[in-house]
């Protein structure tokens, strides 16, 4: 199937956040993709607030069956959480459940005022009553297919479709 | 069953009973995961969800302040239940076989248990006899093993010389009985180090202690000339049988850790130690509270490296 550009998308979220971001705004990107993302969104909005990341393997809801993730980074979150109006910023918003966690590690480090969601791709099929305020694309993918966004070594942002 | 008791079906690590034999992508991942672990306990909330629901049995069949409580601290950052067995009032001293008290304890729903014992391999028998769900952590057994021990000296190394390749890492001291050398031998040679150089007299050497790979000294200058990293080790005279050395101040002189013998070593040599220190017998204070010494963040590595390994097992 023929997915759409990611640097558009990218570029279109900028458009869309530009006019919320404060120089008190704190932005969190989720690992990998989210971080990619996140890197791009961080630079190009003049965020004042350094730029934080979450790696949500300790969050999992699926450890149990699962086990522990084979690469795990460390979530590093460079401000104070309290009273902060927070961007969280995710590649491919999808069920819901990597959400769910990076919002309970993110009130491991404190009490944000606010949470808003930025995804460049909605895929639907929610599992949990979560919606993202800005978004790249809505976008149907075949159960069981991931949807992941690629870096080049240029940092161009492309999307990808694994078996 | 793989050949491996430690490892399940799909290679994955279920038991941590020892270093020797484990695959290089295991201790790799161990020590990554502990890289991550570090940083919670910097944050508001120290804790994290994994392990919430799982009871941890600490089983110290021979005392030990600092392991037993850097592993309930590990377990209780990841939110597990921890039950401390003080072997001094339990049924071992009425006379209940170990596997009875593990048999005892299963019925309480352990998921893991925690092993320190006098005799080597007394963890290795209660993996064999626990149920497939449950884990068991090598805390400490006789002369045997130490896993989790040379996990964080090989993760404290790892965080100041960042590569293994090219270190020179001398351990002084007491290697006949000490689980802890016997570990870090083998992490450092899994990990792919060069030049491991074991120093101690004669008495305090294994016999055959080469065949571990690695060079031996009864000089210890010679032995730290050009080291990277020191390792000293305990005087352990709680396991002294006879006459091995002839007094502590005869030991201090030829292989106690001095400011000049540490001189002998490369500049920016670090030293380390897994506690409990003797001053004045294997290191002297002014070393052991020196810019070199990094015997302190161990303690603090030590939390993460269990936390790792707890939570690898846990989702085994």
């Amino acid at each position: 199937m023929q997915l759409p550009d990611a640097e558009t998308l990218c570029a279109d979220l900028v458009r869309q956040l530009r006019p919320h971001v404060t120089p008190e705004t704190g932005m969190v990107g989720i690992h990998t993709g989210g971080a990619w993302l996140a890197e791009r969104l961080h630079q190009e909005l003049g965020f004042v607030v350094p730029l934080g990341m979450l790696d949500i393997s300790f969050y999992r809801d699926d450890y149990r069956k699962s086990g522990l993730h084979k690469s795990v980074r460390a979530s590093k979150i460079p401000f104070d959480v309290n009273g902060r109006h927070l961007l969280l910023v995710d590649d491919v918003l999808y069920t819901g459940r990597t959400v769910r966690a990076a919002m309970n590690e993110l009130f491991d480090y404190g009490r944000p005022e606010t949470i808003q969601l930025a995804a460049l791709v909605d895929r639907g099929e929610r599992q949990l009553p979560i919606c993202a305020q800005y978004v790249g694309t809505n976008l149907t993918v075949p159960k069981g297919r991931m949807l992941r966004l690629d870096r080049d070594a240029s940092g161009r942002l492309t999307l990808r479709i694994d078996a | 069953m793989s050949a491996n008791p430690q490892l399940n079906a799909k290679g994955g690590l279920t038991h941590l009973l020892t270093l020797e034999g484990l695959p290089r992508e295991i201790i790799t991942h161990i020590l990554d995961t502990a890289t991550s672990f570090v940083g919670v306990t910097e944050r508001e909330v120290k804790k994290v969800p994994l392990l919430r629901g799982i009871s941890v049995f600490n089983l110290f069949f021979e005392n030990s302040t600092r392991t037993r409580t850097t592993f309930e601290i590990a377990a209780k950052r990841l939110s597990a239940d921890v039950i401390n067995l003080n072997i001094s009032t339990s049924s071992a001293s009425k006379g209940e076989s170990l596997l009875d008290t593990v048999d005892n304890l299963s019925a309480m729903h352990a998921d893991m248990f925690v092993v320190r014992h006098a005799q080597s391999g007394a963890a290795h028998l209660i993996a064999r006899h626990a149920g497939p769900y449950q884990h068991v952590i090598n805390a400490g057994d006789g002369r045997h093993a130490h896993p989790t021990q040379g996990l964080l000296d090989a993760y404290t190394i790892r965080h100041y010389k960042k590569e293994f390749s090219g270190l020179a890492v001398a351990i002084v001291g007491d290697i006949l009985h000490s689980r802890v050398a016997r570990s870090l031998i083998h992490a450092l040679n899994i990990l792919g180090t060069p030049d491991v150089r074991v120093i101690g007299p004669q008495t305090l050497l294994p016999t055959g202690v080469e065949s571990l790979g690695v060079r031996v000294f009864h000089d210890m200058r010679k032995g730290l000339a050009g080291a990277d990293v020191i390792v000293m080790l305990r005087l352990q005279n709680e396991r002294m049988r006879g006459p091995l050395l002839p007094s502590a101040q005869e030991f201090n002189k030829s292989y106690g850790l001095t400011p000049d013998k540490l001189a002998l070593a490369k500049p920016d040599a670090i030293v380390m130690h897994p506690g409990p220190m003797n001053r004045g017998v294997e290191i002297d204070s002014s070393v052991a509270d020196g810019v070199q010494s990094v015997i302190l963040p161990q303690v603090t590595f030590g939390i993460a490296v269990r936390m790792a390994v707890m939570s690898i097992l846990g989702g085994s």
